[in-house]
């Protein structure tokens, strides 16, 4: 493997930089699969049946408290990345950890938050309406709780490995992704709850 | 309901359990062959686990041409119930489901997988690499694929076909009007096979951005390698719009939500506006390589120049991005108004003007060509004018108010047929001809190639143009039969007997392989058609490292220029070449993905669960393993050049 020592660990070998223009195209698809569920859910979002409608359930509180969670955590990430092009990988693992942390707080209010909905008689089942949100904030949740894992994976070969040309790709690639759970969030908590709340 | 009942075809029919028995007797066959022969290890270490492109572009080619002949089955059984009025061959239950399965499996198992096949086999060895990108994803994408298809398949015989068109419109798939399992296997197959062609979409964008040979910059592609990466950019933009509109439609089937519906605020109209705004791209997706091929062989054997290659280059763009912006005319009757009709009738025509800037640019590289007519030329050829009517036709399609008339008629059938037969299925052809002594080392025989040739266009020209006349008459599509009043009688006779005549094409296709694999001569050297691009500068067989010395390019036929300007195409000299590792895993995992979708299909949650948290198990071993490929030395490669080129003579 040929390592070449100008460029930033995670981009320093070819298989490198190929892994993270491959996953780049890989976040285009993603916009795709989230912009069809939010034209999905535009299209229906007042198709409520004999259902609740958002603005009957939506609560501005924990809805807050995720967004700040989660703003945060992209926000460390950012630090461990920076920590691990500095080379400091207890850094980098201090700010990964946190990043996770903020990451499980995150679904855990958003647990709580279905379950109000399911106890206020807004399910899966109900309308249109309640099937599109529930999908959609459950496909996002989905992808926060898979990141999870990968990020706790990533930080368990870090720790045994150290900071490689491959685990410095992986946490990299890792930071993109969570930081693109971020950006959607933002058009979920501007499109959905506060333009619901309204 | 009893556990086993679940499993039993709803509507069987003598045809059903005769195709059961025959599954059953060919898998027993092809088993205690593999045994007998002990062939179950070669079959392991060389296929199963293979990341090299070349040989999972052979699988595909395989798949491709099984459901070629699956779906050629499907729609001469089709075209056999209509050929007579009041016809009592097949009852509509089982015509609905044959001409689900056809489209599904011609468009999804057939053109695509024929297509992957170009993709994998060719684009590394246009662009001069020593693989894909990404060599075990590659892997994964073929067995995910390979496992849709196959879950898709065996739905004919347990639990029942989806029954509602390869458009699966709701709510007649919903679960009220289509009650049997057949549309979860839609659902589910289409959605696993769907992840495997996403993944192959990034694979190849990325090889082409990044793995090009030296001197090759994006304007010196290939014309192949072009179309390739831009179906393959809307490959992964069209490709998650399938993606949710299957989740949703399999919530509906499967967990009662109301996407679909038409209570509780469902709105089936939002089904077919994301199912085309996935499928319209999907059509350019296979037909945008298949012009690529075109060039590739007119220039060829026009022994000239491609003509207006950034024109054609440029109209491949313009053709990709209006591709996603003309859904809505596969349904002008729906009652969207004047104004959403317009629009899409406009965009829908524009799409005519790129695609004539590509026939006359194939036109113009014919002029003043020394033309050689081989079997590849002769699908080319064949191809101009019968595509060019099927594009005037598809104008006439996009004329909103006009397409009252059309809607849902045998007109459109015609449509259709007449653009991916002549565009996609002759392309595939054509191309196969061209590279079988690429990949084989002997050539197929041209003779039979040329009568296929001429078979196939005679039995399309009978099969098809006949529709366009009852479609105006108004004979409807996916009506399992008619009155003699209609006078229709005679008009889908002649169909029929164009369908036979096709269908004698392919198995003389079929004997075409047969015979060549006996008596082609096998020592035609690496470059027998004297083609132009890179492809053509290995040996044949292709060693696995593609090229001992990376080549280098100057234009878009630098093989050619190596032949007759004197262009050094292999300067430097032999490194030892760094190749992926084969695995196992992508198979295992793609069959634990069979395994769950089996378990949706029939809502078996133990099952499916069980295969999840499988599927997830094979993610985290892959994140833990470290793999970092092999080495082949500079010996290796020299002891296998001298062998190849002893070989070639």
């Amino acid at each position: 493997m040929k390592v070449n020592n100008s460029l930033p660990l995670e981009y320093s070998t070819e298989e490198n930089s190929l892994k993270i223009l491959g996953f780049w195209i890989f976040l285009g698809a993603e916009i795709m699969l989230f912009a069809t569920l939010f034209t999905s859910y535009f299209t229906l979002v007042n198709r409520t049946g004999d259902g609740l409608t958002g603005a009957e359930v939506f609560e501005i509180t924990p809805v807050l408290v995720e967004t700040i969670l989660l703003l945060t955590s992209s926000f460390t990430i950012g630090l461990g990345i920076h920590a691990m092009r500095l080379g400091n990988k207890k850094a980098m693992m201090t700010f990964f950890s946190i990043t996770l942390l903020l990451g499980a707080g995150f679904l855990g209010f958003e647990v709580y938050e279905f379950v109000h909905y399911i106890h206020e008689g807004l399910t899966l089942q109900t309308s249109a309406f309640s099937a599109i949100l529930l999908t959609t904030l459950g496909t996002h949740g989905l992808h926060v709780t898979v990141g999870f894992f990968w990020g706790l994976f990533i930080l368990l070969q870090i720790k045994k490995r150290g900071l490689t040309p491959e685990t410095a790709n992986k946490s990299f690639i890792f930071s993109l992704y969570w930081h693109f759970l971020d950006v959607v969030w933002i058009f979920i908590f501007s499109f959905i709850y506060l333009k619901g709340m309204m | 309901m009893d556990f086993f009942e679940r499993f039993a075809v709803p509507h069987p029919s003598f045809l059903i359990y005769g195709a059961m028995v025959s599954i059953g007797l060919t898998m027993i066959a092809i088993v205690v062959g593999i045994t007998y022969f002990k062939k179950w290890g070669y079959l392991w270490r060389e296929w199963i686990t293979t990341v090299d492109h070349k040989r999972i572009g052979i699988m595909y080619l395989l798949t491709a041409l099984l459901m070629l002949f699956r779906g050629g089955v499907d729609a001469i059984m089709l075209r056999y119930q209509l050929s007579m009025p009041d016809n009592k061959f097949l009852e509509s239950q089982h015509y609905n489901e044959i001409f689900s399965t056809h489209g599904v499996v011609m468009i999804l198992f057939m053109a695509m997988p024929f297509i992957t096949f170009f993709f994998n086999y060719l684009i590394p060895l246009q662009i001069g690499a020593r693989d894909v990108a990404f060599p075990r994803l590659n892997a994964l994408s073929f067995w995910l694929f390979f496992m849709g298809m196959g879950l898709f398949n065996i739905s004919f015989i347990i639990g029942g076909s989806p029954d509602a068109g390869w458009t699966s419109y709701f709510p007649l798939a919903g679960n009220e009007f289509s009650t049997s399992v057949g549309t979860n296997y839609y659902m589910i197959a289409i959605q696993i096979a769907g992840i495997g062609t996403l993944i192959t979409g990034i694979n190849f964008i990325t090889t082409i951005l990044k793995m090009r040979a030296p001197g090759m910059t994006l304007m010196k592609m290939p014309m192949f390698t072009w179309s390739a990466f831009i179906a393959n950019v809307i490959v992964v933009f069209a490709f998650p719009v399938l993606t949710v509109t299957l989740a949703m439609g399999t919530m509906d089937r499967l967990f009662g939500t109301n996407f679909f519906t038409t209570v509780n605020g469902g709105m089936d109209m939002l089904w077919a506006n994301l199912f085309w705004v996935w499928g319209h791209p999907e059509v350019y997706i296979l037909i945008l390589p298949a012009f690529g091929l075109y060039s590739e062989i007119i220039s060829t054997f026009a022994r000239r120049n491609l003509y207006g290659y950034k024109s054609m280059v440029a109209s491949m763009v313009a053709i990709s991005l209006l591709s996603f912006l003309v859904w809505a005319h596969h349904f002008f009757t729906m009652g969207q108004g004047a104004l959403t009709n317009s629009f899409f009738s406009i965009t829908t025509m524009i799409i005519a003007v790129p695609t004539g800037v590509k026939i006359f640019n194939w036109l113009f590289t014919l002029w003043k060509g020394k033309i050689e007519f081989t079997t590849p030329m002769l699908y080319s050829m064949l191809f101009i004018p019968l595509f060019t009517l099927g594009g005037v036709t598809g104008v006439m399609l996009a004329m909103s108010a006009a397409d009252y008339q059309y809607h849902n008629t045998m007109f459109l059938v015609a449509h259709f047929h007449n653009v991916i037969i002549p565009g996609v299925v002759f392309a595939m052809l054509a191309g196969l001809t061209y590279y079988w002594p690429k990949m084989f080392g002997f050539m197929l025989n041209e003779k039979l190639g040329k009568w296929t040739a001429w078979l196939l266009s005679v039995g399309f020209v009978l099969a098809f143009i006949p529709m366009y006349i009852t479609g105006l008459d108004g004979q409807a599509r996916r009506m399992y039969t008619y009155s003699e009043s209609t006078g229709f009688g005679m008009w889908n006779m002649v169909s029929f007997v164009g369908a036979a005549i096709m269908a004698i094409a392919f198995v003389l296709l079929v004997y075409n392989i047969y015979y060549s694999i006996r008596y082609s001569p096998r020592d035609i050297g690496s470059d027998p058609w004297d083609a132009r691009s890179l492809e053509w500068a290995t040996h044949t067989p292709v060693p696995e490292y593609n090229f001992a010395i990376t080549p280098k390019a100057a234009s878009t036929q630098a093989f050619w220029d190596a032949k007759k300007n004197g262009h050094e195409l292999f300067p430097g000299k032999l490194e030892k070449i760094h190749m992926p590792n084969n695995s196992g895993w992508p198979f295992i995992m793609s069959c634990i993905f069979f395994a769950f979708g089996f378990g949706m299909v029939f809502s078996i949650w133990p099952l499916a669960i069980i295969s999840l948290i499988g599927i997830l198990g094979c993610l985290t071993y892959r994140s833990f393993e470290k793999d970092h490929g092999r080495y082949i030395s500079v010996k290796e490669i020299e002891e296998t050049e001298a062998k190849l080129r002893g070989a070639k003579k």
